[in-house]
């Protein structure tokens, strides 16, 4: 919404504010103001000079000298505008002034054109006179104009006078943030009165009255309306004998600062009123009107129509029409029709302002594909009782302008007139929700600066048809609160019961996790919810791979990001392929992210969404640096258990002999591995990336924070190393399984130090070596207790055949 | 014997004033106070002197004996320490090499700033709490006070899944989960991703996070509100951040207001960050609008609450000096490593 201020002023006369004290007073009293533009902006000296005599300049064809009488002096301009004439006067800006721009229309410089003397083609110049693009303005708002040259003012122009002023550039136009509660707001009126209540001014609206002759409306037309729902108010008017020209310079000027072209004085008068009240307006041909029977109804599916910008339109039954007695003539509140629109040679003319369905407006208006000004309008859900006073200044302004002979009386289809809301006004209850002490008496003045009127016998304030948003005791605090000034009100903390400041289970795990990540060398990434159904083919997932289930987007922003995840791999990978290409060496990540399995497809209830904390790097390192990670997460989170691998799964991302799934509990609890060459391929990652994978719901049931001291050995403990030769299929895991087993609870540990293939083992086979160490919690232990033991383990391990070497 | 004794002693002393190494001072000691040394052959010698003045020569040789001693200590001590000094000197290293580091890793600017918002609130008492991504549209609007129609709920704002569930646009709908299931009063916060269908590009992205805030008690105001507020931007921002409070409106919270506060690159005076303004729009907020609360089963009458949704981007961003929303999304680790 662009108003200038001189519009807002001319309703609250009293207003003196400079812009940026209006400005900051507006938006802290709920109107927000987002931008103001000083139309004088850089115009400095700027005074009405009359052109008194023009010689030719002798060195130059398209130079002439001109004798401007500025008042206090006449001076010599010098100037090549093919426009000046004696007697002129110009709008002239003496030496020491500024202007805004340059003659060519061009973006305005920010600190404006200093005018300094000097000579053209060695005749002295003391100032110039100015073109309307210097004045930083342009023909849209000042059509009389000249397409080249000097701006020719008036002939009534004081000579010496401000010619800013004048020219009513002595003005700021302001952008307007307007919630979508307010739709008064939507108006000139309704920020007018906004401004007298926050500056406690009175506030004086244009009183719309229109004589019109003595005729009567309804002996030229009838209305009817086949569906009130979507048309509550119907309300036509009608003008004879139009005289179509120009609309007046203020109207013009005011239009153009709101950012409306002007066009004549007709189309003006529906744009003016559209502004100021808030209310659209249409303007049909009366004589293109069959039957001069105006009929509101639903189109038919499958009609088409064209409107008047000669477009043709797919119309439903959800789009409201105005008719005529045979034919379609505009789609309700969204545009007129080409068969109806006003055109020079018009003579009469129907004014048309109604109240439409904002909904069926707005999805009208969607469905077609066209937001006009108006429909932008209705759509926010407009006044009923606005109608009729936007129609009357219609035609007020037909008759002050003289472009028309206004038709006596209102046809007005209004069958459910819209009554006022009632709010109980409870001054207690507002000032316990705003925490302040504001009296009975200043509430009541705040409504009565915002127009609310109170009933004191019922006790209850009275909220005008065009403010829909008042409708409990909450919003009589805002209004309140807001008038009274939100910085006013005292800042405090909550008091009653303490409350424990804290994080979940999950929550601190998830903590512990960014750690692990981020100590090991891990920096966090993150990345989208959403991506695309390409991914499953570069992920190399087999048809029937379960990840394939995932939720579509109805409407996403494109197929790139039409399904939620249903693994975190694309993002990972994604994101190491981003380093890759941009040559980051040694690059690891990891992400803490939901990712979205279905119930069912289609969706019926609400998805399992998993947190998985997801690592992946590139560079130096190797599946055994992962498998590092994820042990020190799983030790810091309490989980001292056994963790095995299993590397038969095979999953199809993963290289099919460097993975496994990790088992934790006797359960799944996420996989690791080096990333497939064909899906690093598939990323461009020309390095061998590794991936590791924790579903952290799963890891949650076996998670504590549970700690307890088991003291320290106190007794030695006794070593002993196995080396051995094996086939080469044999596990250090299935291996370190039998030690564990036969070495019983003596086994305090038994750590691998060697594995060894190639030259002098034997082909299939590989070399193993561990150390292992006995202890026992009572006592020292005896050497012929550990050789019994060591016994056991050997024999077992002869048993897989195992050779042991000495 | 008495000249032989004092002849040992000041050899003695001689030799051990000339030692420059530990292993001659012991050579020394050997020589003259050992088993086999002079002073205990002269000990022995005793028997050539007559048996009266045998005490008082015992005890000449002792003092030599004792004084020897504490010389042979000294001179030990201070070669040691003579040799410790040159072992320093020799071993100075150049600390201007470079460091070896872990080189740990960097948490994500977006949770830099949610780590520091989580501590402020929890400090205040407030839990954190969690709610779907994937939401119903009841929870997400209904419950809000955004019914059917509502210009809000345009698809060009909202992802669908279905008619009735849809990716949640906001983390209000944890404040009804939470309304409904949490026993009262209530203080907590909501942080999650949320999801709007925009494009692309510096200042926008599909999907983004927000940090609700909800206090619900007996007796809460507006005035708790700004006070809550004002703490948590000092806290976060600099104890000198000012904030400002405007009408807004929202349709869950009745008051509304919007808050700007202080720039915290020129706290207040005006530059590029905050366009000359000296403010900084960061997060919307209110009083629970009655509706809402009474829909999620909590009585008007007796309780009153706050409400308030602040963007986490825009805070990073902010704090940050980040110039492109795009960077959080690509994880370049050039970018990450900053934080």
């Amino acid at each position: 919404m662009n108003t200038p201020l001189s519009w807002i002023k001319a309703y609250v006369p009293d207003l003196k504010a400079e812009p940026q004290e209006f400005g900051d007073a507006m938006t802290m009293s709920g109107t927000k103001v987002e931008s103001y533009v000083r139309l004088d902006k850089n115009l400095e000296k700027i005074v009405v000079g009359q052109i008194e005599s023009i010689e030719k300049h002798p060195d130059a064809d398209k130079l002439v000298i001109c004798q401007v009488n500025v008042g206090t002096e006449t001076i010599q301009i010098v100037t090549g505008a093919p426009n000046v004439f004696v007697g002129a006067k110009v709008p002239v800006v003496l030496v020491g002034g500024k202007v805004a721009g340059g003659h060519d229309g061009g973006p305005l410089p920010e600190d404006g054109i200093k005018i300094k003397k000097g000579k053209l083609r060695g005749v002295p110049s003391f100032g110039m006179m100015c073109s309307i693009e210097e004045l930083g303005s342009s023909r849209e708002m000042y059509p009389d104009a000249p397409e080249e040259g000097i701006y020719i003012m008036k002939e009534d122009a004081p000579i010496g006078a401000d010619a800013v002023e004048l020219l009513g550039l002595r003005d700021s136009v302001f952008e307007y943030e307007i919630t979508s509660n307010r739709v008064d707001c939507f108006s000139v009126i309704g920020i007018a009165r906004e401004a007298a209540a926050t500056f406690g001014l009175p506030f004086y609206p244009p009183v719309p009255e229109a004589k019109g002759n003595g005729e009567d409306v309804h002996d030229y037309v009838e209305v009817e309306v086949k569906d009130d729902e979507l048309c509550p108010r119907y309300c036509a008017r009608m003008v004879k004998n139009i005289k179509i020209g120009p609309s007046p310079e203020w109207m013009q000027r005011r239009l153009a600062a709101c950012g409306i072209r002007p066009i004549n004085n007709l189309v003006d008068i529906t744009n003016y009123v559209m502004e100021e009240y808030g209310q659209p307006m249409h303007a049909f041909d009366y004589d293109t009107i069959a039957g001069h029977k105006i009929v509101v109804k639903r189109a038919e599916d499958g009609d088409t129509f064209q409107t008047l910008d000669g477009q043709m339109r797919n119309l439903d039954h959800d789009i409201l029409m105005i008719c005529d007695a045979e034919k379609e003539i505009g789609i309700a509140g969204i545009m007129g029709g080409e068969n109806s629109k006003i055109t020079d040679d018009i003579k009469t003319v129907l004014f048309e302002a109604a109240c439409f369905d904002g909904t069926n407006i707005r999805l009208s208006s969607k469905r077609l594909g066209m937001r006009t000004d108006a429909s932008g309008k209705f759509e926010k859900g407009l006044d009923p009782n606005n109608a009729e006073d936007a129609i009357n200044r219609a035609c007020q302004l037909v008759e002050e302008l003289g472009c028309g002979e206004v038709v006596g009386g209102m046809v007005d289809h209004y069958p459910v007139k819209r009554q006022p809301s009632r709010v109980k006004f409870e001054p207690d209850r507002i000032n316990q929700l705003l925490g302040t002490d504001i009296s009975r008496e200043d509430m009541l003045e705040t409504f009565r600066k915002l127009d609310l009127e109170y009933d004191a016998e019922t006790e209850e304030v009275v909220a005008p048809t065009f403010r829909q948003d008042l409708n409990c005791g909450a919003d009589l605090a805002e209004e309140v609160a807001r008038i009274f000034c939100y910085e006013k009100i005292p800042m405090t903390l909550p008091s009653g019961e303490a409350t424990a400041g804290k994080k979940t289970f999950k929550q601190r795990i998830e903590d512990i996790a960014k750690d692990v990540a981020e100590y090991n060398g891990y920096s966090e990434a993150m990345t989208y919810s959403f991506e695309s159904p390409k991914v499953f083919e570069k992920l190399r997932l087999t048809p029937d791979n379960p990840m394939r289930q995932a939720i579509t987007i109805m409407n996403p922003l494109g197929e790139d990001y039409s399904i939620m995840r249903t693994s975190a791999l694309n993002g990972m990978l994604t994101s190491l392929a981003t380093n890759y290409n941009r040559r980051n060496k040694g690059v690891r990540l990891y992400e803490l992210g939901n990712i979205y399995l279905p119930k069912a497809l289609p969706l019926t209830e609400l998805p399992d969404e998993r947190m998985q904390l997801m690592f992946g790097f590139y560079g130096s390192g190797d599946f055994y640096d992962m498998k590092g990670v994820v042990e020190e997460f799983f030790d810091k989170i309490g989980m001292s258990g056994k963790v095995t691998y299993d590397p038969s799964q095979k999953k199809e991302f993963l290289h099919p002999g460097r993975q496994a799934d990790i088992i934790y509990g006797g359960k799944c609890v996420g996989f690791l591995g080096e990333v497939h060459p064909d899906v690093a391929d598939n990323y461009g990652i020309g390095d061998r990336p590794y991936v590791a994978d924790i579903d952290m719901p799963s890891i949650l049931e076996f998670a504590t924070f549970d700690r307890k001291y088991e003291g320290i050995a106190r007794f030695p403990a006794l070593t002993r190393d196995i080396s051995m030769t094996i086939e080469k299929d044999v596990t250090v895991g299935k291996l370190e399984e039998i030690i564990e087993k036969k070495g019983g609870k003596l086994l305090e540990h038994c750590s691998l130090f060697d594995v060894y293939e190639g030259s002098q083992i034997k082909e299939g086979f590989k070399s193993v070596a561990f150390s292992l160490s006995f202890r026992a919690k009572d006592r020292t232990l005896a050497d012929t207790e550990v050789n019994e033991i060591m016994e056991k383990i050997l024999n077992a391990l002869k048993e897989i055949g195992a050779e042991l070497r000495a | 014997m008495k000249e032989k004794l004092e002849g040992i002693k000041k050899e003695a002393l001689a030799l051990i004033e000339n030692a420059d190494k530990m292993d001659k001072l012991n050579e020394v000691k050997v020589a003259y106070l050992g088993k086999k040394g002079q002073l205990t052959a002269l000990l022995k010698g005793m028997k050539n002197i007559a048996p009266e003045e045998r005490p008082a020569f015992g005890q000449m040789v002792n003092e030599v004996r004792s004084h020897l001693e504490n010389v042979l200590d000294e001179k030990k001590t201070a070669l040691a320490k003579a040799a410790r000094e040159a072992q320093m000197k020799a071993e100075c290293i150049d600390v201007t090499l470079p460091a070896r580091k872990q080189a740990a890793g960097h948490r994500h600017p977006n949770h830099v700033a949610l780590d520091e918002v989580e501590r402020i609130f929890i400090g205040m008492g407030y839990e954190v709490v969690e709610g779907p991504e994937v939401e119903y549209d009841y929870y997400n609007f209904e419950a809000l006070n955004i019914p059917a129609n509502h210009p809000a709920k345009d698809e060009q704002d909202t992802f669908y899944i279905t008619d009735k569930i849809l990716l949640r646009t906001q983390t209000s709908p944890v404040q009804v989960r939470t309304m409904e299931k949490h026993p009262l009063p209530i203080r907590m916060i909501a942080p999650g991703r949320v999801f709007r269908s925009d494009e692309v590009d510096a200042t926008h992205s599909p999907s983004f996070h927000q940090i609700e805030g909800m206090v619900i008690d007996k007796n809460i105001t507006f005035a708790d509100l700004k006070g809550t507020l004002q703490q948590f931007a000092k806290e976060m921002f600099g104890e000198d951040t000012k904030v400002k409070f405007r009408p807004h409106h929202f349709p869950f919270t009745e008051p509304s207001a919007e808050v700007d506060v202080t720039c915290f690159k020129c706290h207040g005076k005006g530059c590029r960050f905050c366009k000359g303004e000296g403010w900084i729009e960061i997060l919307g907020c209110g009083m629970i609008h009655p509706r809402v609360l009474e829909m999620s089963g909590i009585d008007p009458n007796e309780y009153s609450g706050f409400a308030f949704g602040v963007g986490l981007e825009r805070i990073a961003l902010l704090k940050y000096e980040i110039d492109d929303m795009r960077l959080l999304y690509e994880n370049d680790i050039r970018f990450l490593k900053q934080f």
